[in-house]
């Protein structure tokens, strides 16, 4: 169906009072102040509630602590054996599910990955009744004896709390007893906080305790940075590592796509922090700036346009002619394929209308890619965003801090003793900001919205179901759990988290990948075979008769 | 490499897991609730599992699976779930209102000891499950058996359901185990020609291979009723195939209602579908219809076709212990060797019954209960097979070593169809010889040198 031939007409008002219509007050309530209407924008945006429990019985989309610790944040880093001490279930979830690729190429075919593997204390009743304490021991000494990783990261699941288990003298004690393996653990328990952000938070805090700075030698590179917040699922992070090269811009570490230990453990030395998802990873970005004094600005290597201003943005930053030179020659060299895929594909997808529902930042940055096909958001919202992911980090001292929050461990951080130095100086960062360049500074979804959008935080599968059959997107995004319920309606449905089987989408042949992927959805005649014939005119007006 | 660092020299693990074999009971319990006609799975835990679960049944079944949960945060693992299952009851009926609500636990409100028939008798007193609508309840902790623990508790769960009325229904209650939507729909169109009366619980045909048509329905038409469950009290007797999945339920009812029970094996393969038909005749009293016997004649003949290509190659196995075992006696039977043999599922009869299938073997078979893909991994590095037979994790093993494989069982996260082609049954059997054949012939095709690469094989 062409975006001509589609009346669909709706006021997002009574759209919000139908998706609600159906609750129970307290549920109807609640759900009130999690959907906000995108409105007086010079007025600032109005306020959402965000990052609070899910409802009971509510069929959510959301995950828990344990997955955002580490499937979203550990799981992508080769080298070091992730452990996870409870019964098997959690472990075996996490396994592979992510599409979270690596290369272990570099260090040769006998490069450490055991990304591929998965580790598990297999906890069983007598373990739950008499502690597990033991046999996470064993199995930490196992996983050395077997591999001699340099590192083993423990993960606590709900069980494991629950029974006290002190995973974190145990990783301690084994540490010492092995000596040339750094083992720490993670208390990121299933029931700690409202969603897998809290996650992100537990795996953060410790990475930066445990690994960040443990080694000083030099790494080389003019200029050097870490990009912090990309997971690279689907390749993203091999295609904005190919342009960094490219630029002449060295990334010491990703964290956490295609890492390894080494690189979390030279991160300190990077002059620039350059943050991709703000949700899962603002806390590394400040964390590293007050201790060794990097300063942090928010980048986006989604759609072609945000990946060269974020090129842009690093080399004003560095204010090295010779790097912006250099960024400005690449960004041309690669932006005819670009354009030349968009021109071709934008008469197909102009004007049509996307709904996305991902992450805590991802939404946002897959906008950018929908409007370089010229299609409209006019829906969005976050899984396990937070106020300021949607509101902009203006409004961070005003978050009212409740008790599943207070259970998250926030670590205070000094400035190191011998190793902080303040990569700009406090004139060169205000000269810098005049500038244009914002440090410390994310403006959060809402603003790049139309007046109007529907900005909706934790969706659930009831509304998600309403949203489609109300405002009839011609695509909608979201993950697995939603990707059938959403197809069932006759609406093709992209997986934003693990891009179904696609990508890369980030950078610049990422953004062609995606205008071709999107072009195939919603111009695939699959959707045009929901009714058989026979059902688009049921009235029979006579018999067929064989001459 | 992708799995490199496995090394050919088995030691011994006395704690840690690598590459498991199995999954946690909730999944298995959610599997079996989608099978009852308008009933919402409930995950009586943090919201984490229930994510997880749909999540990997809808990698698996390519469906929408809907579940609700119970969604604790801290506060209800110090203080017990009863707030947040009597609040979903409220909430999930007044928003989707299912004919049936079918609770399982977790790690957590297990271990917090969360009383599930409790907690259901004060929501009815509430008021929080309306008139006329169930709950069922399953106890499924993580930490003990696995997935297909969970699914069996679940399937028993669905017993207490049962009502007898006084008055027999002349059927015969039918408990197919964890198979595909297909697998149950192959099992009923068996008994319809053998002219049986069954009650088909779990059934998950029609719920999870549902049509395309732009409309999108929570429940399905598929699906047991709660009526059928209810009459499955007044059955002439229970079918359970599969010791694992299945055998408890069946025993349920027998204990409670003096429904009598069988126990078979899954009907995969020649021999274990001959001993399912022949229960049916001999409990129902039915002959075997000519359709029937056509069907057996076939795969007799494929199998007599395709025996050269068979005959003593080295097969490794792994996969829920049901399945496994059919499996063994499947491929015994057409000549070849099953030499590897893993189930992630606890429990000493598996390796018993295997022994007695490989009995004859020419060679010694190894076999483990409780075993994980790296064990499996190491056995093939030192007495390498000609065949993996397994779900799509065993896809490392089989590239690094350079095997071909079949994806046969849960999860299949990388093929499609196996939703909709059965696997049980004599057309089954057909369709896992084609594949058996098809893995070998493809890889002899690649592998030939030029001059024994023959148009006829």
């Amino acid at each position: 169906m062409g975006a001509a031939e589609k009346l669909v007409q709706w006021n997002p008002t009574d759209i919000k009072a139908e998706l609600i219509k159906k609750y129970p007050p307290k549920v109807a309530r609640k759900r009130a102040k999690q959907i906000m209407i995108n409105e007086a924008l010079e007025n600032g945006t109005p306020e959402i509630t965000a990052n609070v429990r899910t409802i009971p019985g509510i069929i959510t989309m959301r995950g828990c602590t344990y997955a955002g610790c580490k499937g979203v944040i550990m799981g992508p880093t080769r080298d070091i054996v992730n452990l996870v001490h409870g019964p098997i279930g959690c472990s075996f979830y996490a396994w592979l599910t992510r599409r979270n690729q690596t290369d272990a190429g570099p260090e040769g075919p006998d490069g450490e990955n055991f990304m591929n593997y998965c580790f598990s204390t297999d906890m069983q009743d007598q373990d739950i009744i008499f502690g597990g304490e033991k046999k996470l021991e064993q199995a930490i000494q196992e996983a050395y004896d077997l591999f001699h990783p340099k590192s083993i990261a423990v993960f606590a699941t709900c069980p494991v709390g629950l029974i006290g288990d002190d995973i974190h003298t145990i990783s301690r004690q084994m540490k010492e007893k092995l000596g040339d393996c750094n083992v720490y653990a993670f208390s990121c328990e299933g029931y700690k906080g409202v969603s897998q952000s809290a996650g992100h938070h537990i795996a953060n805090n410790q990475v930066f305790r445990h690994i960040v700075g443990e080694n000083d030698k030099p790494v080389e590179g003019k200029y050097k940075i870490n990009l912090l917040g990309e997971y690279n699922i689907g390749g993203d992070g091999f295609e904005i590592d190919r342009v960094f090269k490219k630029c002449g811009i060295t990334n010491i570490s990703t964290f956490s796509g295609n890492s390894t230990y080494e690189q979390f453990a030279t991160a300190h030395q990077a002059d620039l922090n350059a943050v991709m998802c703000h949700r899962s990873i603002n806390y590394v970005a400040d964390m590293l700036e007050t201790k060794f004094g990097i300063p942090w600005i928010k980048v986006n290597f989604i759609g072609a346009n945000a990946t060269a201003k974020s090129l842009r943005k690093i080399a004003a930053y560095f204010e090295d002619q010779e790097l912006i030179d250099k960024v400005e020659a690449v960004i041309a060299e690669e932006m005819p394929d670009v354009e030349a895929a968009a021109s071709e594909i934008l008469p197909r997808t102009g004007g049509k209308t996307a709904m996305m529902f991902v992450g805590g930042s991802r939404a946002h940055h897959y906008k950018e890619l929908f409007d370089e096909l010229g299609m409209k958001t006019i829906s969005a919202g976050y899984e396990f965003g937070h106020r300021d992911d949607y509101e902009g980090r203006r409004v961070l001292p005003h978050i009212k801090v409740d008790a599943d929050s207070r259970n998250i461990e926030e670590i205070v951080v000094e400035a190191d003793e011998t190793r902080f130095s303040p990569r700009k100086s406090e004139e060169e960062l205000k000269a810098l900001e005049e500038g244009g360049l914002k440090f410390k500074d994310y403006e959060g979804l809402a603003p790049d919205l139309e007046e109007g959008t529907l900005i909706i935080d934790d969706l659930n599968q009831y509304e998600a179901e309403k949203l489609v059959e109300l405002m009839k997107p011609d695509i909608f995004c979201a993950g697995i759990k939603e990707k059938f319920s959403i197809q069932k309606l006759g609406v093709p449905m992209k997986q934003l988290h693990s891009y179904d089987s696609g990508g890369p989408y980030a950078g610049f042949k990422g953004a062609i990948n995606f205008y071709k992927e999107i072009d195939r959805l919603v111009n695939s005649r699959v959707w045009s075979y929901m009714k058989a014939p026979w059902q688009e005119n049921p009235q029979l007006s006579g018999t067929f008769v064989w001459e | 490499m992708l799995l490199r660092h496995t090394p050919k020299e088995i030691s011994e693990r006395k704690a840690l897991t690598i590459n498991p074999a199995k999954t946690c009971q909730p999944i298995g319990a959610m599997y079996a609730a989608l099978g009852i006609h308008g009933c919402l799975p409930h995950s009586h835990g943090s919201q984490g599992c229930c994510a997880y679960h749909r999540s990997t049944l809808t990698r698996h079944y390519k469906e929408p699976i809907s579940a609700a949960t119970s969604s604790f945060t801290e506060g209800a693992s110090v203080f017990g779930g009863q707030a947040n299952l009597t609040q979903a009851f409220n909430n999930i009926f007044t928003v989707y209102n299912p004919e049936i609500v079918a609770v399982h636990t977790t790690c957590l409100s297990e271990t917090i000891g969360d009383d599930l028939p409790q907690i259901r008798k004060k929501a009815i007193k509430e008021g929080k499950i309306p008139e006329g609508k169930e709950v069922i309840g399953a106890s499924t902790p993580s930490y003990v058996g696995s997935h297909v623990t969970g699914f069996s508790n679940m399937v028993k769960a669905m017993t207490d359901l049962a009502e007898p009325t006084g008055k027999k229904n002349g059927k015969i209650n039918l408990i197919p185990g964890w198979v595909e939507p297909c697998d149950m729909e192959e099992l009923k169109r068996l008994t319809k020609l053998m002219g049986v009366g069954t009650i088909l619980f779990p059934d998950t045909s029609g719920v999870l291979n549902s049509p395309l048509t732009g409309e999108y329905k929570m429940f399905p038409a598929g699906g047991t009723t709660v009526a059928e469950l209810k009459s499955t009290a007044d059955s002439m007797g229970t079918l359970a195939l599969g010791e694992w999945c299945s055998a408890d339920a069946a025993r349920q009812l027998d204990k409670k209602h003096k429904v009598p029970c069988t126990v078979l094996d899954m009907p995969f393969g020649l021999k274990a579908t001959d001993r399912f038909i022949e229960a049916l005749r001999t409990i129902a009293g039915v002959n075997v219809p000519d359709e029937i016997m056509t069907e057996r004649g076939q795969l007799v003949d494929l199998i007599s076709d395709m025996h050269q290509y068979f005959f003593h190659k080295k097969v490794a196995l792994v996969g829920d212990p049901d399945q496994v075992i059919a499996m063994t006696e499947f491929l015994v039977s057409i000549d070849m060797c099953p030499v590897h043999i893993v189930t992630g599922t606890p429990g000493k009869k598996f390796e018993k019954r295997i022994r007695e299938i490989t009995a004859d073997m020419p060679f010694e078979v190894n076999v483990k209960a409780k075993g994980d893909f790296f064990l499996l991994h190491q056995w093939m590095k030192n007495e390498p097979v000609d065949l993996l037979i397994s779900n799509t994790y065993g896809k490392y093993i089989a590239r690094d070593e350079d095997v071909p494989l079949i994806r046969w069982g849960f999860p299949i996260l990388d093929r499609q169809g196996h939703q909709y082609f059965p696997t049980v049954g004599y057309k089954g059997g057909l369709r896992l010889l084609e594949k058996i054949l098809s893995a070998i012939m493809d890889r002899k095709d690649r592998d030939d040198p030029e001059t024994k690469f023959e148009l006829v094989l």
